[in-house]
């Protein structure tokens, strides 16, 4: 077995899954930064239906929420018709769709992170800001965001290896089409699945384990970096 | 000028204290639990009292009868806090042109000026981490003087501090208490440092007033 030549299709699952997760986790994140920030600080009413909603993707089989992706983000689904009539934007059977998929399925992780890092920044910091002069939204950017750095980042990672391994929710949502849908694990189980695909499918499963392992050292070597500058 | 009367009821503890001085330095003197923070956080907008009025200056800051409450960042009420509460992710240099960055245009004192008032020529390019807690204080001031105040609150600035590093920093405040302009409220419960710096002293106990005294200087 030949470890180092790609086949077409396999460039293309890897392609499409970096393509896939890197977009998915970073559209997600200006979400995820309000979705951690209203569950660190605010009381509202529905707050723990609202955490309940974010963390469910979590909990449910993959396979129900690519379903309701479905039903919710089809062509024919109330939201999927609005974007496609109002903005062009279709999910169904597109690698957008399999970016959104991923999106919602590393979301709970993101937020998470996110929160955990909101809730341990020290309010007393914040507040020095504000007889300083700055506003909420400027005590935000100048004091909460930069020092909740390492958890948004730790978030971001968590969010992209799991949309890097998204398998039930993907197929079931946009099916596994080469080229537009069939990441890293639909390409994996594909070649399982037929005659003599071992090979590709052990190649496949290494590409995986490499680029999750990179992600993870990518963000401890930042996060020791970004917790240097804070320490001083 | 302080003119300041505030209730507030926080668990067990009821603030009930008004006071006014037109003293240069006033000096808010009390045991710990007298309610001398609670009220550097209702002048500083960081607060909010029940019932009362807190005017500084020729500014109406909160004014419970009329629904005055200007918002902490726009009071220009700059606070020196007891911890120093110096941004551990920003230079001392940031730190002390934090104020100035934020509003976008400089007012008031100048950078150079600052630092050579209160010597800080050789930490600005440190980190906070890297400083002692009386170079901590000593940002902590600048970066208050710095920030255009129009009113300035020197919440226990020594507590956290050994004899050498107060006997340290003593210097500066006095330099600055003498130069500076503005209002200045200094909040201590060590009876020796306020007799070095104010003029009026009021003393708290238990949330309210107990007396009002003038210092010849």
């Amino acid at each position: 077995m030949d470890w180092f030549h790609f086949s077409p299709d396999e460039w293309d699952a890897i392609r499409l899954s970096l393509r896939v997760a890197t977009i998915g986790t970073l559209a997600s994140l200006p979400a995820g930064l309000l979705a951690a920030y209203a569950l660190a600080r605010w009381r509202f009413p529905g707050k723990l239906l609202f955490d309940g909603l974010v963390h469910l993707p979590l909990v449910l089989p993959p396979v129900v929420t690519g379903y309701l992706l479905l039903i919710l983000f089809g062509r024919r689904g109330p939201i999927g018709a609005f974007l496609d009539s109002t903005f062009g934007i279709v999910f169904s059977f597109r690698w957008t769709g399999a970016a959104l998929a991923a999106a919602v399925m590393g979301f709970p992780l993101l937020v998470r992170a996110i929160r955990l890092s909101f809730e341990a920044t020290d309010r007393r910091l914040e507040d020095a800001a504000r007889t300083l002069g700055a506003s909420s939204p400027l005590v935000f950017l100048t004091v909460t965001l930069p020092l909740a750095l390492p958890g948004v980042l730790a978030g971001l990672v968590l969010a992209f290896a799991k949309a890097l391994g998204e398998f039930g929710a993907t197929i079931t949502f946009v099916s596994n089409i080469p080229g537009q849908t069939r990441t890293l694990p639909t390409a994996i189980y594909t070649y399982t699945q037929v005659p003599g695909g071992d090979a590709n499918a052990a190649r496949l499963a290494a590409v995986a384990i490499v680029l999750s392992l990179a992600a993870l050292v990518v963000s401890e070597f930042l996060s020791r970096r970004i917790a240097a500058r804070i320490g001083g | 000028m302080f003119d300041v009367a505030v209730q507030k009821t926080l668990g067990d503890f009821a603030l009930d204290a008004r006071f006014r001085s037109e003293a240069a330095v006033t000096a808010l003197f009390g045991p710990s639990g007298a309610g001398k923070t609670s009220i550097v956080n209702a002048i500083a907008g960081l607060l909010e009292p029940e019932r009362g009025h807190i005017a500084v200056g020729d500014a109406l800051l909160f004014d419970s009868e009329n629904g005055t409450d200007i918002a902490a960042h726009k009071r220009r009420v700059r606070v020196v806090f007891q911890e120093s509460r110096l941004f551990p992710h920003l230079s001392v240099r940031q730190n002390l042109l934090y104020g100035r960055w934020i509003a976008g245009h400089a007012g008031g004192a100048k950078l150079d000026e600052v630092v050579q008032l209160l010597g800080l020529e050789d930490l600005l390019s440190r980190r906070p981490r890297r400083l002692s807690g009386g170079e901590r204080q000593r940002v902590a001031i600048g970066r208050a003087l710095l920030a255009d105040p129009m009113a300035l609150l020197l919440d226990e600035p020594l507590a956290s501090l050994d004899e050498a590093r107060k006997r340290e920093i003593l210097p500066y405040l006095e330099k600055l208490v003498n130069a500076a302009e503005i209002p200045i409220l200094y909040v201590s419960h060590a009876r020796e440092d306020i007799e070095r710096l104010a003029g009026t002293v009021v003393t708290l106990d238990g949330g309210r007033v107990k007396s009002i005294e003038q210092i010849k200087r």
